[in-house]
């Protein structure tokens, strides 16, 4: 099997309409996306490895990863979860709040993109959706693996400070492993899926 | 023979255009064709299409009960206003927002007129669109690679 020399992002895209699914595949596969469509919030939850109707996400060990999503991309009106639900939803779980999550909608209604930036949306777009939105997808995903790599270094360096003596080296030795480990990595959000 | 048949279907598809049948949103989807996707246009027409009639006969089913749930007609017309828009179906778009001014009103009648209007509109469209799609398929292929190129 062929190794790629650059990983392809990978967005979950949810939609209840049929041809506006077909439309952001679309989108998305042109500007070089690997994606997955479902077609509402409680499926975007199972696919993402957390039920809606529990309080406490399920935790996620490494070993156990099989598929990242480093996007989610939802339509805002949709029967059953609203997409406003399920950004609530992906901000309240400590696995998936570093996910970007853009929001789609058919109506421009200020109130409404403003609720939901405030709720951690990093995009809105009104639809329909063009091939020009989808150069805003990017920077959002390279902004959380920054942030994500900017917070298992200060992790790291915490862990440095709280061993001051002798086990010095030791710890060192090992933030370094793990700091080798994390470079060699490519940083994705990576789930268990619950459908196989 | 092909460029007799080039010509009507360009025609046709100009004629939409200008007619205010499609919107630019149309060229976006010829934009979205290409070898890696040759069916795009006409998947995506399709399944507007197939959707488009379910929600037609869902919003005559509601406005058919004795009492009308306008909400469920409005979030029906939300839902043909969404597709359409997307397709880059104008004239079927804007008669849908007329249908969803008259589910705030809670007018019946009002809804019941749009209801026609909407038919009347979506079914012309559907039958040029099969008209592109099954009657021209490759016809129409070529028509968007050349287009894509003169503009």
């Amino acid at each position: 099997m062929a190794v790629a020399t650059e990983a392809q992002f990978h967005v979950l895209a949810v939609d209840d309409s049929l041809p506006d699914r077909k439309l952001i595949e679309r989108l998305l596969k042109t500007s070089s996306f690997q994606v997955t469509t479902v077609d509402s919030g409680s499926k975007a939850l199972e696919f993402l490895g957390l039920h809606d109707h529990e309080d406490s996400p399920i935790s996620v060990h490494a070993d156990q990863l099989d598929v990242a999503v480093n996007l989610i991309i939802t339509d805002y009106c949709m029967p059953g979860m609203t997409g406003y639900e399920l950004l609530k939803k992906i901000k309240e779980s400590s696995n998936l709040r570093d996910i970007p999550v853009v929001i789609m909608s058919s109506e421009n209604i200020p109130s409404r993109i403003n609720r939901c930036l405030e709720e951690g949306a990093d995009e809105f777009f009104l639809k329909p959706v063009r091939l020009s939105d989808m150069s805003k997808l990017k920077p959002h995903i390279l902004k959380s693996r920054c942030k994500e790599h900017y917070q298992q270094e200060e992790h790291l360096q915490s862990n440095n400070s709280m061993n001051p003596t002798n086990e010095n080296s030791s710890s060192i030795s090992s933030s370094c492993h793990k700091r080798k480990a994390v470079d060699g990595e490519i940083l994705l959000h990576t789930i268990r899926p619950r459908h196989c | 023979m092909a460029a007799a048949l080039t010509n009507q279907l360009h025609a046709l598809v100009n004629n939409m255009f200008a007619t205010g049948l499609l919107d630019d949103q149309f060229q976006q989807l010829q934009m979205l064709q290409d070898s890696s996707a040759p069916d795009f246009v006409s998947e995506v027409v399709t399944l507007f299409c197939d959707d488009g009639e379910r929600i037609i006969g869902e919003l005559a089913r509601q406005l058919d009960k004795p009492n009308v749930d306008f909400d469920r007609v409005d979030s029906f017309a939300h839902q043909l206003k969404g597709s359409s828009a997307s397709v880059g179906a104008q004239q079927v778009k804007n008669t849908c927002i007329q249908f969803r001014e008259f589910c705030q009103q809670r007018s019946r009648d009002g809804c019941l007129k749009t209801l026609d209007l909407v038919r009347t509109e979506f079914y012309d469209l559907r039958n040029k669109f099969q008209v592109m799609l099954q009657v021209l398929p490759n016809v129409l292929k070529i028509h968007l690679t050349l287009s894509i190129e003169f503009h």
